[in-house]
């Protein structure tokens, strides 16, 4: 029996003949923020899009609170408790900033058609609900003052923000960050940090996928490293930033020495 | 038996014409991912334009014996030999004309909505159907138009005749001439190209608007030859003609998995076949409703239709 | 580029989003000088004997519900619907079916409310047809659901004209000989009692026409007052998502097949009640009523009024149905003396060919419509360029290839 919040045995993913994802076991306990780190294209975000449901895994199985989710759909996913960010910024373009959040509250209420017809009572009361649990997610990540602004208006690092949000109104057991700090400036990058910290401690468990060395040194307790789709390396930061397989990975052979102290330095914006 | 063989012959009568109309969706579709609602209207116009241009070769009381040609009307409708010629302008004319129709259209109606929401084109494209039929309608007669009757008809039993056969052999002569195009010649690998990865053929040197205004002008030109095949083996001819075959055509396509030819090509004599059967053995006043269902559960239960491969969406 | 868009958003007001629901003083009194003239238009044109500004105002009114259904599945959720006519003609032959034995039920003295009866029923069952038409086809794609529904409105059609299970009376239509649906309550007593003269030139009787035009009107008002409810829905802000970014909708728990197919079964209920009404209105039924081309005006007055835009729905039934009627109507009626009977039926022959000549201009030109909803002219501009290409993220799986690291 797993106590594991969310937990991948041999989760492989084929796309034709080609193995994106290759026979992944990984684990994320309650409470944690663990990384997902890897070079450009070793499949990290399929292995996201795999464990949100927009992908089905070709074999393994991938549990969440102890129960398969492989083959269940994205929204019944998120519904049992993972949300996500992406990549590429994936908010409702022409809604207000408000509007994206009321969105991620969308699956914890219930108002149908006739109470949106109507206008009944308690559509009312939930509507107001909506929005003040709503307003309450944009204050969360410091994005209070911008509420009635068009997502697409706003600056990049509010996008991002504005995305963590939305992704939290879905009351997530487990949030998966996809490349949150990408794109943003040092000052950003350190308030994303103290954010994904607060996240935690607010309860909701954090797996991201993070280029920026910095922050993953920085705020991950355990990290995963994907090459190839394989999975080479996991561990503590510490562990992971000494291991040769990583080291290979990122800067192929006979870098050792240059990763190593790469590493030390802290990284850059890869 | 008699009639199952007779409706077969019909049905593969009817299904050459489909296959050549589900071609201009198929290779639409392949290359933009839309559906060419207008293209129901191209097999329409080419069937007018035939229509006309075979009245201006043979109909002595019309256009070319009025300019004083009526020699050569005599030439064309005296023999054989003069009937092949005929038809042959008289085909290549007509797909020369709904082909630069086809890409009159793309040009005005399609081109300017490459980047816009998918609702946009489609839309658009059921204006430029609404404004042909209706552009025919007013200009050219609402009522059918006899279609002239110069081809020689023999009887050979079963309901073979010598004008099934010729349309099912000139549409099988054109579908393998367009596979070959399409697999040989270096524009047809530029349209693959293109319905592969638009921005990649683009980086490759491959001029996409060539390539889309060439997709335009063949499936049109195609669409025009059914609708003369069409007007001449119904006797008629009514600007409304292009809705029906035009929606079974696109079946016929969906039906073969569309964006791939030869699925475009089986699609088509599927149907013809399907629904000559349900004329002949169910009910001629319902054989339109089974191109219609065929299509809806083709598109429930294998949207990749029979020769198509089921597509990834991407994320 | 941005200049561009922003030149094009010209027309659209740009209040925050949050207030788009609270009406500003003047469109107060504008709401209520419309409703106001809608009241008082039937009753001058009856007593000057213009009896045929009535219909052609009622049949606008049942094109406004109609559009008004359509303009939830289009408009709101983004779904193309070639084959909206169906579920007119669905209400129009359950208004026949249902009606007529109802009022036998009912009784001679009661027998005036069957068509109140009616209404609700043909609105469900258009429900419900729609509900068993959207089950398996709303995960299809949008180009792919635009022609299942053509196709699906086709059938629909084909199977009136033939006569399906010896109900629909094939073409001839229905109500078959001898049957007739009831005569409305209330209306012979209006006819009785409302009656006055006014100088010599304006005599009014309360007529069936009017009987009908202000049921018809009292349905457009209420369907506007609920439909607007579900702009700032939850409901709607889902269909919002569901238009705008479908994967991350779902990743939001959005239920994307659910929400369109509400979409799908609250606009067939207008159209269902729209089809009742149009029964009872003109008292008779038939397949040719119900043609692809009357789905398509439908679609015309949404694409060209607004997709989303109530005001813009309305607008575009009066332009797109109302304008040639009018036309046709006032020439019938003697008012342009000169006009010949050629040139009248030219006038109504040349709309379809005006309609699909605006459809494609409008998409290149105007896409959001002539009165536009403000969140559905910025998606239809594709106002936010800002946010990256979405495509890019397919690249993981097969960027092995692009990828450019060194490797020994």
């Amino acid at each position: 029996m797993t106590s594991h919040l969310m937990e991948a045995r041999g989760a492989t993913i084929r796309f034709g003949g080609l193995t994106a994802v290759d026979n992944v076991d990984m684990y994320v306990d309650v409470g944690e923020i663990v990384a997902l780190i890897g070079p450009n294209g070793a499949g990290k975000t399929t292995y996201f899009n795999m464990l949100t449901g927009i992908y089905k895994p070709t074999e393994g199985d991938i549990l969440f609170n102890g129960a398969s989710i492989v083959g269940k759909a994205p929204h019944v996913i998120a519904r049992q408790g993972i949300s996500r960010t992406f990549q590429n910024i994936r908010l409702f373009p022409a809604l207000s900033a408000i509007e994206n959040v009321m969105i991620g509250r969308h699956m914890r209420t219930k108002t149908g058609a006739l109470g949106a017809l109507f206008k009944t009572p308690p559509a009312r009361k939930e509507e107001q609900q909506i929005q003040a649990d709503a307003e309450k997610w944009l204050a969360f990540v410091g994005l209070s003052g911008v509420a009635n602004e068009l997502a697409s208006s706003l600056p990049y690092g509010a996008q991002r923000r504005l995305e963590i949000a939305r992704a939290l109104a879905t009351e997530p057991q487990l949030i998966c960050l996809d490349e949150p700090a990408a794109g943003m400036n040092p000052q950003e990058t350190a308030e994303l940090n103290l954010l994904v910290g607060r996240i935690r401690d607010a309860g909701v468990t954090v797996f991201l996928i993070e280029h920026d060395m910095k922050v993953v040194m920085e705020i991950a307790e355990r990290i995963y490293v994907l090459d190839f789709g394989k999975l080479i390396a996991q561990g503590t930061p510490r562990e992971v930033q000494n291991n040769p397989a990583v080291i290979e990975a990122y800067l192929g052979l006979g870098a050792d020495a240059l990763m190593a102290k790469h590493l030390d330095e802290g990284g850059d914006d890869a | 038996m008699d009639i199952f063989i007779q409706q077969l012959v019909n049905g593969i009568t009817l299904g050459g014409m489909y296959a050549l109309i589900a071609l201009g969706y198929t290779l639409v579709y392949g290359i933009l991912l839309m559906i060419n609602f207008a293209h129901a209207e191209m097999f329409m116009v080419g069937a007018y334009v035939g229509l006309f241009s075979l009245k201006f070769f043979s109909d002595p009381e019309w256009g070319a014996a009025t300019l004083g040609l009526e020699g050569m009307q005599q030439f064309f409708t005296g023999s054989i030999f003069g009937l092949i010629i005929m038809f042959a302008i008289v085909f290549i004319f007509s797909g020369i004309v709904t082909g630069l129709l086809g890409m009159l259209i793309e040009r005005v109606a399609y081109r300017p909505l490459r980047n816009a929401p998918r609702l946009a084109p489609l839309i658009s494209a059921i204006g430029v159907s609404i404004f042909l039929q209706n552009a025919v309608l007013l200009w050219v007669d609402s009522r059918a138009i006899a279609f002239p009757n110069v081809f020689p008809v023999v009887n050979f039993g079963y309901g073979i005749n010598s004008l099934k056969i010729f349309i099912v052999v000139t549409s099988i002569i054109l579908l393998i001439g367009l596979d070959t195009l399409v697999s040989k010649t270096k524009m047809g690998k530029a349209m693959r190209a293109t319905s592969q990865d638009r921005g990649a053929a683009q980086l490759m040197g491959i001029n996409i608007n060539k390539v889309i205004a060439a997709t335009f002008f063949i499936g049109p030109a195609l669409g025009a030859v059914a609708g003369i095949f069409h007007g001449m083996y119904y006797g008629a001819v009514i600007f409304n003609m292009g809705f029906f075959p035009g929606i079974k055509a696109f079946t016929a396509a969906v039906l073969g998995g569309i964006g791939n030819l030869r699925g475009a090509m089986l699609g088509g004599f599927m149907l013809g076949i399907i629904e000559s059967m349900t004329a002949g053995f169910i009910s001629t006043g319902y054989k339109d409703v089974v191109a219609f269902a065929i299509l809806i559960i083709v598109l429930i239960f294998r949207p990749g239709g029979l020769l198509g491969e089921s597509v990834v969406e991407k994320v | 580029m941005r200049e561009l868009i922003a030149e094009r958003l010209k027309g659209v007001t740009a209040k925050p989003l949050f207030t788009a629901g609270k009406m500003t003083a003047a469109q107060k009194i504008g709401i209520a000088l419309l409703v106001a003239a809608v009241i008082v238009a039937p009753i001058l044109f009856q007593g000057f004997g213009q009896l045929f500004m009535i219909r052609i105002i009622a049949v606008i009114g049942l094109y406004i519900i109609l559009a008004l259904g359509l303009n939830i599945v289009v408009g709101y959720a983004g779904l193309l619907d070639f084959g909206r006519i169906a579920f007119y003609a669905v209400g129009a032959y359950v208004a026949m079916w249902v009606g007529i034995p109802l009022a036998g039920l009912l009784g001679e003295t009661l027998e005036g409310w069957s068509y109140f009866l009616v209404l609700p029923i043909g609105g469900l069952v258009a429900c419900v047809v729609g509900l068993l038409l959207g089950l398996p086809v709303m995960r299809l794609r949008g180009d792919y659901l635009a022609i299942v529904t053509l196709g699906f409105g086709e059938i629909v059609r084909i199977c009136l004209t033939n006569n399906i299970f010896g109900i629909t009376n094939g073409a001839a239509g229905l109500p078959g000989s001898g049957d007739s649906l009831a005569a409305p309550a209330g209306l012979a007593w209006l006819r009785r009692n409302v009656h006055f003269t006014i100088g010599n030139n304006f005599e009014f009787t309360f007529t069936s026409n009017i009987y009908w035009y202000f049921v018809i009107f009292a349905l457009v008002a209420l369907s506007i007052l609920v439909i607007r409810n579900l702009d700032n829905s939850r409901l709607g802000r889902s269909w919002a998502a569901v238009r705008e970014d479908e994967v991350a909708a779902q990743a939001m728990g959005v239920n994307t097949t659910v929400a369109k197919l509400y979409a799908f079964v609250i606009g067939a209920f207008f159209g269902g009640i729209a089809g009742v009404t149009f029964s009872y209105f003109q008292a008779f039924v038939s397949p040719e009523s119900f043609t692809f081309l009357e789905s398509v005006l439908v679609l015309a007055i949404v694409v060209i009024g607004g997709m989303g835009s109530i005001p813009g729905v309305i607008f575009g039934a009066l332009a797109i149905q109302g304008i040639p009627e009018f036309i046709r109507g006032f020439a019938s009626a003697g008012w342009f003396g000169n006009l010949s009977a050629e040139t009248v039926s030219a006038i109504s022959n040349y709309r379809y060919l005006v309609f699909g000549a605006l459809m494609v201009f409008m998409m290149a030109v105007r896409p959001q419509g002539l009165i536009p909803q403000t969140r559905r002219a910025r998606e239809l501009l594709g106002e936010y360029d800002a946010i990256d290409g979405h495509e890019l993220d397919a690249r993981e799986p097969g960027d092995r290839a692009n990828s450019t690291r060194g490797r020994a």
